[in-house]
């Protein structure tokens, strides 16, 4: 008698550990092979479009941290940059650069987190993940001498940010950057070279740049894919054209590039904040703007290079206090557009590695 | 620094090839009767000089009245990017034709809208809710959306 075999229907998620979040993905297997696949959110859908609708330009800021919960300075940054450019407000210089420090140090953050995760998936229990959250204390200790806050800061106003950088910021924030180059050199040490990651990362989730350009992927995943195209050197926003920083490119586009470029990122915002710290002059933090903005009728929309791609705010005003309608694009949705291209075809295991990869954040996703 | 493309000049290049394609424009944006909305999104991503490689973002916008769609595109060749706009009449079933096959990455922006304002994108391979559960009441972005009592 011939045995039979059929595809199996398997829920992976919502709670998973390597879902990073509430996710689910519906997966029909064949045997060990991914045949199918969909991804399923929205748990954690909260509506900061509509609650925005509710709430001055200003309070906004406050929802803004909560969608990428582990990047809120860039949320802030590309929050208040569209407000800006709405109201046709111009932050003065000093106020610039720290938000600049403030966005790329949150991107080492961001990528530290990313990094972790991603050795935790491949089965690399606790330690490569602690050493990251180490370093990752130390920047959001830098974030508490800012603004008082570690996870939702709300550091930047509309027109500035809330205030100077004290003292002791400085000194730590040297000591910082003399210290993590050699954290990283660690990682590299311990990780890059290594031939379990190589073989569970070389050749796995592989994402073409056509494919990542037809679907409108963006931030590393996309430069994993040999696509030059990073808004700080392309489009420059804030001070970014007065510094002088390299933009990483894959070659493959496979989980090991992905990997690589935010090792490298990391070295290269490590490079933007000395700089920044080499250039910043003494002045105001924050333009002249009153509390209760109101933009005159029109529409505007700008977009930062978060550590997940590129986000972007679409505001619509109508000349009240509160935005008519404040659309969100949210990097982490639209990278999930090709997740069934880097999946189908491979097995269980390295579906896990694959969605560590890609740096999801639910909180972006759902918003 | 990416270019924005004045509205005169992408209506100018789109008429030529699509007439009756553009019903105005302004400053760097075009309106586009939301018939032609994907024959001009085709064009734009074939044509060699506009060449729109990359869909940023589609927002939607309830103006009670009408629907303003609003389609943020770049071409990563060229650096510069437009933006094409549509309305979109009538709040029973308003219809739009779907880009998906012209960019893939307009699948899940198109579903959320689809979702939470309400519009349906003919020829979509897969309009179905993104972020609310099949079977939720009602469209929340819609300015007319009211909470159900609790």
């Amino acid at each position: 008698m011939p045995i039979r075999t059929e595809p199996v229907t398997v829920n992976i998620g919502p709670q998973h550990p390597s879902t990073h979040g509430v996710f689910r993905l519906r997966v029909t297997f064949d045997g060990e092979v991914v045949q199918d696949l969909e991804p399923v959110f929205g748990y954690l859908h909260r509506g900061s479009e509509k609650l925005a609708e509710e709430r001055t330009y200003s309070q906004v800021v406050t929802l803004t941290d909560r969608l990428d919960y582990v990047a809120s300075m860039s949320n802030n940054l590309a929050y208040v940059r569209s407000v800006e450019k709405l109201a046709g407000v111009r932050p003065p210089d000093r106020a610039m650069y720290l938000r600049v420090i403030s966005a790329e140090l949150q991107r080492i953050a961001s990528h530290l987190v990313a990094t972790g995760f991603l050795l935790q998936d491949l089965g690399a229990f606790g330690t490569p993940l602690m050493y990251c959250f180490r370093e990752r204390e130390r920047i959001l200790d830098l974030f508490e001498m800012l603004c008082g806050a570690r996870v939702t800061f709300s550091y930047m106003r509309v027109g500035g940010v809330f205030q100077d950088a004290p003292g002791e910021f400085w000194i730590a924030l040297d000591k910082f950057l003399g210290d993590m180059p050699h954290y990283i050199d660690e990682y590299e040490q311990l990780l890059s070279g290594n031939e379990i990651l190589l073989t569970r990362t070389k050749d796995v989730g592989v994402l073409t740049s056509e494919t990542a350009m037809d679907c409108s992927i963006t931030g590393p995943v996309l430069r994993a894919s040999g696509v030059d195209w990073d808004l700080r050197k392309v489009d420059p926003y804030e001070i970014y054209d007065r510094i002088d920083f390299d933009v990483p490119l894959g070659t493959v586009g496979d989980n090991y590039d992905r990997y690589l470029m935010r090792i490298e990122e990391m070295r290269q915002s490590l490079r933007i904040v000395s700089e920044c710290v080499k250039q910043i002059s003494s002045g105001p933090v924050k333009a002249d703007v009153p509390w209760l903005v109101r933009p005159p009728v029109g529409d505007a929309y700008d977009h930062v290079e978060g550590p997940k791609g590129e986000l972007g705010f679409y505001l619509v005003s109508d000349g009240g206090i509160a935005p008519y309608r404040c659309k969100i694009r949210s990097p982490s949705l639209i990278n999930l557009t090709a997740v069934k291209d880097m999946l189908v075809g491979g097995k269980l295991s390295d579906m896990i590695v694959t969605m560590g990869s890609i740096d999801i954040n639910m909180g972006e996703v759902d918003r | 620094m990416t270019v924005s493309l004045t509205g005169e000049d992408v209506q100018a290049r789109v008429v030529g090839a699509i007439q009756g394609s553009i019903e105005s424009w302004n400053g760097s944006d075009v309106w586009v009767p939301s018939g032609f909305l994907h024959e001009v999104c085709k064009f734009a991503k074939e044509d060699p000089e506009l060449g729109m490689d990359f869909l940023v973002a589609i927002s939607a916008v309830d103006y009670i009245e009408y629907f303003e769609l609003v389609y943020h595109m770049q071409s990563i060749v060229h650096n510069h990017k437009m933006i094409v706009k549509t309305k979109c009449w009538g709040r029973e079933n308003p219809t739009i034709a779907s880009v998906v096959d012209v960019w893939r990455g307009a699948d899940l922006q198109e579903r959320e809208i689809y979702d939470l304002m309400g519009i349906t994108f003919t020829d979509h391979p897969n309009l179905k809710r993104i972020l609310l559960w099949e079977g939720f009441p009602g469209h929340p972005h819609r300015k007319d959306y009211l909470e159900p009592p609790r």
